[in-house]
This record gives C-alpha cells, structure tokens and sequence, in this order.
C-alpha cells in the first residue's frame, strides 16, 4: 500500500489549472501576434491575449498574496542538495526503475529540479514577460511618461518573445515530468485531487 | 440659399396678388418637384426680394458692386484670403508658396498661362502678372456663393463666366450658356459642396484628377463614399469642417495640421487651433477600443479611415508625361488616345496620362511641415525631383503615419541651371505650347514672363508630388482592418513601406524565431526519446 500526502491544498490545485490554461492560450495567441501562423484572426488574437494576461496578472496577484500569508513560499526556496542527484536520477535511474532520491513531504513538497525551475519560471521569466507586456500594452504612454528615451518596441517585443519561448520550452518538459513521478500519473492525480502518492 | 433660384421671383410675385394671397397665407410647402425645392435655408435674408439684385447685370463685376452695398467689408476680407492672392508666405520654411508661385507637376505653372487658370480664382479679369489684386469689385462672390448650377467660369475668359453664349471646348459642338447673373445674384447663401467642388473637384484640368480624394462624386456622396458628406446621413458641406471666419477658409495643404493634440478646436470659443481636423469634433481618444486609441498618437485617423481614395468611380490621374507631348496623327493633327476605362491615355498638347480609381494611398511619416522644389530650387535631374516632400520621421515626438496619394510624372527642367521651368501652355500666339507644340518657343515665352534666366537648353526630370488624403472618409465598417498592417510577414502590409516602425506581426525577430523554435523543437525531441526509453525500458523490465 502506498503512501499519500496531501500536497496541493484547493487554491493551489485552481491556481495551477487556470494558470495552465492561461499560459497555453497566451501561447497560442501570443504566437499568432508575433506573426508565426493564423488561428483566430489578428484582431480576436490581440483582443484575447491582452484580456487574459490582465486575468493572469490578477491570478498572481492572489497566488503572492497566499504564497506569503500561508508561508508556502518556502517551498520554492532553491537548495542544491541532491540536485545532481535528481539529474542522475532523470538521466539514467528513471530507466531501470532506482528509487526516486527525492520524497516529497508536506513541508518539502518540490524536488530540488522543480524548485529551481518553478522558481526560475517565478523570478525570470515571469518578471520579464510582464514587463515587457505591460511596456507592450502602455506603448502609447510612453511619451507622455518620458519612456520612449529609454525603450523601443522592437526591444520590448524581442525580450516578450525571448520570454515566450522559454516559456514554451518549460511548458514542453514541464508537462512530460509530469510522468516522472512515483507512477506516470501520480504527479497528474496529485495537482486533481491534492493528494500525491510519495512511495 | 432659399428654395426659389430662377427670374420666376418676379412672376411669383405677380401671381400671388392673382391668387389673392391664400396660396401664401397657407404657407403651403413648395412643391416637392421643384428640383431646389428641397434646400431650406435658416437664413433670414432672401436675396430674391432685394432691390439690389433685381435688375440686369452686364458682367460679374456689376453683380459684385451690388453685393458691396450691404456687405461692405466682403471684398476686403476675400482679398486677404488665398482664393483671392494664390500666395501663402509659410512661416515655418519662409517659402513663398500659393498657386502663383508652386510649379507642380500637373500644368506646371500659372505665370503666362493666367487666363487659362485663373477661372478657378476668386475674381475677375486676372489675365496677366498686372492683375489689379487691390479691386474690390474684381472679387467673384458669385462662385463661392451662387446656388442656380448655373455659374460657371471658364478657362480662357481669365475668371469670367460666359456673358453670352459660347462653345466650349473649342470646336466641340458644345454650348455653354451664359448665366442669367440675376437669378444667379438672387440664389446666394452659403457655399454648398458644389461651389467649393466647381474648383476644387476639377483641379489639375478636370474631374477628380488632381487630389484623389476631391471629385464630383461628393456632390451628392453615398454614406460609403463620405461618412460625413452622406447626402442621406449627415450631409456636411465642405464648410462643416473647413469652419470659416471673415473668408478665411480654414484647413491648408501648404501648411496642414499632421498632428492634433487638442481635442475640441471646432467649439465655440476655441478658433485659434485649426478646427479642420477630425479631432477638432472627435478628440483624441475617439474609439470604444482602448488599443485602436493607443494607436492614434502614431496613426493618422485618415490612415485607416480612408483605406482607398478615388472611390467614388471618378479615377484620379496618377501618371503625367510631358516628355511625349508633342507627337502628330498621319495628318500632321494633335490626336488623343483613350484608356479602356475611357479616359485621356495621350494627348498631343499634354503628353501620356495613366488614371487609377480606388487607388492603395502611400504611407509617409509626417509632421506638417511641407518642403517644396520653387522654380529657383537647384534640382538634380538624376534623381526623382520631390515637388513637395512632406517632413518627419519615427521619433521625432510630432508627426503620425499619414496617407498620400504621389503623384508621378516628367516635365521639362533647364538643363544648364538645374532648375524647374515655367512655359505657356495656353493662348492665342505663336508661342503657346497647345496652339503651335514648340517647346522651344514655349518654354522661352514662359521663362520670360516671369523675368527668369533660362539656358536655352532643356530636358526632361522625374518627379513626384504627394497629397495628404483626408477626404472621402469611410463609415467605420470599411477602415482598415489591423491585419491588414500587421498581418504575418508573407504578402503585402500597408505599412510595409514606413521606416521606423515595429509591427508586432511583422517585423519578428528573424533569428530569435529560428533560435526560439529550434528550441523548443529539442525539448519536444528530448522529452519523446527520453519518455521512448522509458517505455521500452518499462517493457523490458515486465518482460522480465
């Protein structure tokens, strides 16, 4: 029998999903902006992107705001202990079923690999991809701010696609780690229904 | 303006007192099928029923000494206008400007040629460069303010209409009556679209031709030619926008407003801004859309609100090439040659013409400032001559995208000065280019005329002149679309052609997208092989 922890509470479980389905539609919008194919039409790309960054933005306002008042924030505190035992684990041990090095706890629910990379998503890409979206959705104040000194679209929009596709390639080996948990969905249950199997 | 508009005023009159006035007493409507029937004026003068304007006039003149007894100032008003001088000094390029003084490239140059253009002046009698610009009664109100249709000035009579009958154009069977100047006197109110458009619908030698933007078309527009204009809509007339103060007609091409930060100028009270713009009634921030807003400090309105010009199926001359004018049928006879649409294709007096209806406009950063090539401008002839070169750039904080229609073609230039040329195009000599096809003689008597040196030796130099496009303003279902400037990089954006603009949806970054896809690319490689070794190491370790 194995053993289950509860490790995603309800406001993270709705934080995570409508944040999935936000980044894939600003992904997809977002593509279809930046000119690489047609999907919904320009206009309605436009239209929805902006709505559902705004949506995003209000999503993270509260996620902070929980992360904070709730101390959760602590599990995103990177820590290089066996971090080179997780990539061994990835590299090799996950074909010849070796025990994962890591057991998730409640107070420690993150593997080494995924605090670093939440917490890069977090501090890096997060931050760059809302400000160069918020100086993308002001360019018209920007005179009247004194900004156009100091910014051009062409910088904004590069550094908001440079961000876009990192995005885009953490989505990719984010969503098939999911996989790489204690069973291939034990990672998917665990973030539907909080409880995750650990062993 | 009021609904009666021929000599039947007096016979009304006579009328009435038959009726014993109980048709009047009534206050019956006037009969719908009276053609001007349906005009109603607000005014609260009928001219019909002055004394003044209730007799025979001689001559344009005679009619304008009438006006003059009641509205004494009108002469002096007109004379400081640029209908009445065709001269603007612009303050910001100190160039002398104004249709006296521009060479363009459609007829080139007034100078030597004044009977002929000058029936689009504000006047009477400017025939040559000794016109009397101080007479008060050589001012035309008739023009401006005549409603009967029946006014008309032609080329040749130096601003005066016909005073008796006469065929025009010569030798075309086709007879232009001479106007009854009463009936047209009594008709005055104010200038409606077809006394701006007799000229200015007509620019450049006829219909359409010049601006693009301006043709007989907006006489009675449908609300898709003219969302402002719709004869069945809102129904402007040209002065709705050009709101005009003592004659001074507001609005200007020489110096136009490119960029209008303060919203409001067309209220009462607020004059001092140009109140001409869209913004002087629609502000700045006009739309319900927050993004199309953000587009306007950039974005001229009339960028997108008027995709296309020469919409009204009146095509608008877009190629002029003097440098083949000249050539003879097998008789030895000026001969023209018509496009399929039916228009000048040759003429022998003027040279190749190519027209285009619901014409793309061209894209241009603008600030209002407008630079001209004058007469005394030293050209180089191996390069495209800008007749006019509209100022401004991406970054310079005060100019916006604006729309253009250029307007293209070859005229003759003074090969040893390097300068634009004036010739006589028209009269009754031996000079004049469209009686005697002598470029020689032509352009001698030309440069002469206006006391210019001239090396004898001439050529001929591509040039182009743009013309902002602001009329003809679509309903908002027909601007432009945003794909159609930012639509993915393969076919044709309309901004395509404007330096110093990012257009998200164009202008990616070509190796950040290579670089950024590849990427993503190896994730998805990456995570399928290393998810297949897992699956068959999965099966190997069952098979076990």
């Amino acid at each position: 029998m194995s053993e289950k922890i509860y490790a995603f509470k309800i406001f993270e479980r709705i934080w995570h999903w409508s944040q999935a389905f936000l980044i894939i539609s600003l992904l997809l919008t977002g593509f279809e902006v930046h000119g690489s194919y047609k999907l919904f039409g320009y206009e309605s790309a436009v239209d929805l992107h902006t709505t559902m960054a705004w949506t995003l933005v209000g999503l993270w306002v509260f996620a902070i705001f929980w992360h904070i008042t709730t101390g959760e924030w602590k599990q995103y505190i990177p820590t290089m202990q066996k971090v080179d035992a997780m990539i061994k684990y990835y590299a090799f041990g996950i074909f010849s079923h070796t025990p994962h090095p890591f057991r998730a706890t409640q107070l420690k629910k993150h593997n080494p690999l995924q605090r670093l990379a939440y917490l890069g998503v977090m501090l890096f890409i997060g931050p760059l991809i809302w400000f160069t979206g918020w100086f993308y959705i002001f360019y018209d104040k920007w005179t009247a701010w004194g900004w156009d000194q100091y910014l051009s679209l062409e910088w904004v929009a590069f550094f908001h696609t440079v961000a876009a596709f990192m995005m885009l390639a953490f989505l990719i080996v984010h969503v098939y780690l999911t996989t790489a948990g204690h069973t291939p969905t034990s990672h998917i249950k665990a973030m539907i229904t909080g409880w995750e199997e650990v062993d | 303006m009021f609904y009666r508009k021929n000599i039947a005023a007096l016979g009304i009159l006579m009328l009435t007192g038959m009726l014993s006035g109980s048709l009047w007493a009534n206050s019956e409507p006037v009969p719908a099928a009276a053609p001007a029937a349906a005009k109603s004026s607000a005014s609260t003068a009928d001219h019909s029923k002055f004394k003044e304007l209730q007799k025979k006039f001689g001559s344009g003149p005679e009619v304008t000494k009438a006006c003059l007894t009641c509205h004494t100032e009108a002469s002096t008003q007109v004379h400081k206008s640029k209908h009445w001088t065709w001269e603007y000094l612009n303050p910001q390029s100190g160039q002398r400007l104004g249709k006296k003084n521009v060479i363009n490239n459609f007829c080139t140059a007034v100078p030597s040629n004044y009977e002929f253009c000058t029936a689009c002046h504000a006047g009477y009698g400017w025939k040559d460069q000794n016109f009397d610009f101080t007479s008060q009664e050589n001012v035309d109100c008739l023009v401006c303010h005549e409603s009967t249709g029946t006014y008309r000035k032609l080329p040749g009579l130096a601003g005066h209409p016909p005073y008796k009958d006469m065929e025009f154009p010569a030798k075309s069977g086709k007879i232009v009556k001479a106007p009854d100047l009463a009936a047209v006197a009594q008709s005055v109110g104010k200038p409606g679209r077809n006394n701006c458009g007799a000229c200015h619908f007509y620019g450049g030698g006829g219909d359409a031709v010049k601006h693009g933007d301006l043709d007989s078309s907006l006489s009675m527009p449908s609300r898709y030619l003219d969302v402002h204009m719709d004869k069945d809509g809102l129904n402007f007339a040209c002065s709705t926008c050009h709101k005009t103060t003592g004659h001074e007609v507001s609005g200007s091409r020489y110096a136009p407003t490119a960029s209008d930060d303060a919203p409001g100028s067309h209220m009462r009270g607020k004059a001092e801004k140009n109140p001409a713009t869209c913004q002087a009634c629609h502000g700045t921030t006009p739309h319900k859309i927050a993004k199309l807003n953000s587009h306007a400090d950039k974005i001229a309105c009339q960028t997108c609100h008027i995709p296309e010009y020469a919409r009204g199926n009146k095509p608008t001359k877009m190629w002029w090439d003097w440098s083949t004018a000249g050539k003879m049928d097998e008789n030895g006879k000026p001969f023209k040659l018509k496009d399929s649409g039916g228009h000048d294709a040759y003429d022998s007096k003027k040279g190749d013409f190519r027209y285009e209806s619901n014409v793309i406009p061209e894209y241009v950063w603008f600030n209002g400032n407008v630079h001209y090539t004058l007469r005394e401008t030293k050209l180089d002839p191996s390069q495209i001559v800008k007749i006019n070169s509209f100022e401004g750039s991406a970054d310079d904080g005060r100019s916006k995208i604006w729309p253009v229609k250029v307007f293209r073609g070859k005229q003759p230039y003074d090969v040893g000065n390097d300068q634009l040329l004036v010739f006589h195009t028209y009269g009754n000599d031996d000079s004049a280019y469209w009686s005697n096809f002598d470029w020689d003689k032509a352009l001698d008597f030309g440069m002469k005329s206006i006391g210019a040196e001239y090396s004898g030796k001439f050529g001929f130099v591509q040039t182009e002149m743009s013309w902002p496009i602001t009329h003809m303003v679509a309903p908002k279902g027909d601007a432009l679309r945003c794909a159609q400037c930012h639509a993915p990089s393969v076919g044709v954006g309309r901004l395509d052609n404007v330096p110093g603009v990012y257009l998200p949806g164009r202008h990616g970054n070509v190796w950040l997208n290579r670089i950024g896809w590849t990427l993503a690319l190896l994730c998805l490689i990456g995570v399928l092989v290393h998810g297949g070794i897992r699956i068959i190491a999965a099966r190997k370790g069952a098979a076990k």
